[in-house]
């Protein structure tokens, strides 16, 4: 897959801010943001851009097949960690991919069934809560990043660190492609989300597949906000098992 | 891509941490939903067993054991076979009884409580008990009806993690109805 060479000048809101801030403490995380009235899932078809104004949509990133950390690398100041650092996995135990999997889809279905409401009000809880339990479980990843990962120069760095050596620690995958408006809405693509695989492929369950996205969206606004960005986060499939996860950007 | 996601032997690994962070992440969760701590437990369980009786194909289907001819060799395969394939460790078996039914498995390490600390108020939870749920739903899979629970707990200070396992029967195939 070809490279697109990032072709930044001038970022002017993000120049020289380095994003060191951590949440110290898991528990001061705020609530879930509640997520959009049409919830931005399973629409189809998917329109590019969303709400902002029509801007150049540019593709930062052609996900590498090449594996973790190999192959394609813009050049630029991102810095290639490779799965094996993140989480300092190297020399710590491993668990088997399955386990997660089996663990996500139990959650869904247990806190699914709880709701005594089926109505779309009730939705939306059970989804906020699973995205509530994504965002905890992403600061706490942030925080067990090595250091030299929270120097990142740009915004958009954090979001190439994002797809590639987190998705990869977390899915054993890179993301497919990211593309954004640079006005601070970032659209991720994972052409085969493993936490849908399992499930069908095309539209057969497109109306239960929010479910089963909403704790990944969880996981990257909690990553972020431990990378000093608040942001919201939204996912939409149009045919499973691609899917892609909406980043916006929330400038305080 | 093959929806059924084959993947023959080969395992994919990723690090036990994010395992043990979602499930802790869960049982916040619970203690939160839940009023007291024994609800949160069976809920634990019922989880477990509904885990349980997937993974026991995943596994079958990845590890090449044969049929388990006693409750033994049962135990052998879920220490040195199954925790070590899930989880990266291997507990040792101890303490069997006299007629064989009834066997100990020692966690040295327990993955799922790396960075946990149980609060005051909880102390009746019993943090891990999804494996319990485990162990139980993927036995009753292969016909066999156990009990699984926790006789000693590294979060409530003691020096090993044990799940004392007990073989209660074979669960014999049912015929449907109408069928000899």
């Amino acid at each position: 897959m070809e490279m697109l060479e990032d072709p930044e000048t001038g970022k002017k809101q993000r120049e020289g801010r380095r994003y060191l801030s951590r949440a110290a403490n898991i528990d001061k995380a705020g609530p879930p943001p509640n997520l959009p009235g049409s919830g931005a899932c399973h629409e189809s078809p998917e329109k590019e851009g969303g709400a902002s104004p029509k801007h150049q949509w540019k593709r930062e990133w052609a996900g590498s097949r090449l594996g973790i950390g190999g192959g394609a690398c813009p050049a630029g100041p991102m810095r290639t960690l490779g799965a094996e650092r993140l989480l300092g996995t190297g020399g710590r135990r491993m668990a088997d991919v399955v386990l997660f999997e089996f663990l996500h889809t139990e959650m869904v279905a247990e806190l699914w069934a709880q709701d005594p409401d089926p109505g779309p009000g009730g939705q939306k809880v059970s989804l906020s809560v699973l995205e509530g339990m994504g965002f905890r479980v992403g600061q706490a990843l942030g925080e067990r990043l090595p250091r030299e990962t929270l120097a990142f120069r740009e915004e958009l760095d954090v979001l190439k660190f994002l797809c590639k050596d987190v998705w990869a620690a977390v899915f054993q995958k890179q993301m497919d492609s990211l593309r954004t408006n640079h006005q601070g809405t970032y659209v991720l693509q994972d052409n085969s989300f493993p936490l849908l695989i399992r499930m069908a492929s095309g539209l057969q369950y497109l109306e239960e597949a929010p479910k089963f996205l909403a704790f990944t969206c969880g996981l990257l606004r909690g990553t972020l906000s431990t990378l000093g960005i608040k942001s919201l986060v939204t996912a939409s499939v149009a045919a499973l098992p691609a899917c892609k996860f909406q980043v916006v950007i929330q400038r305080s | 891509m093959s929806r059924q996601a084959n993947r023959g032997t080969e395992s994919k690994k990723m690090s036990s941490e994010l395992f043990t962070l979602t499930y802790g992440a869960l049982v916040t969760q619970l203690c939160k939903d839940y009023e007291n701590d024994e609800d949160v437990n069976k809920q634990l369980d019922k989880m477990g067993y509904n885990i349980g009786v997937r993974l026991i194909e995943d596994f079958l289907a990845r590890s090449n054991v044969g049929r388990c001819h006693d409750f033994r060799e049962t135990a052998d395969v879920i220490a040195k076979v199954a925790f070590k394939m899930y989880l990266g460790i291997t507990p040792s078996i101890t303490n069997w009884s006299p007629a064989g039914d009834e066997f100990s498995l020692i966690l040295e390490n327990n993955p799922l409580v790396d960075f946990v600390e149980l609060p005051d108020n909880h102390s009746s939870l019993i943090y891990s008990n999804l494996l319990c749920g485990v162990l139980r739903g993927a036995l009753e899979m292969v016909q066999m009806a156990v009990e699984a629970k926790f006789v000693q707990d590294t979060l409530k200070g003691d020096g090993v993690t044990e799940i004392r396992m007990r073989f209660i029967r074979r669960i014999e195939d049912n015929l449907p109805a109408g069928e000899e």
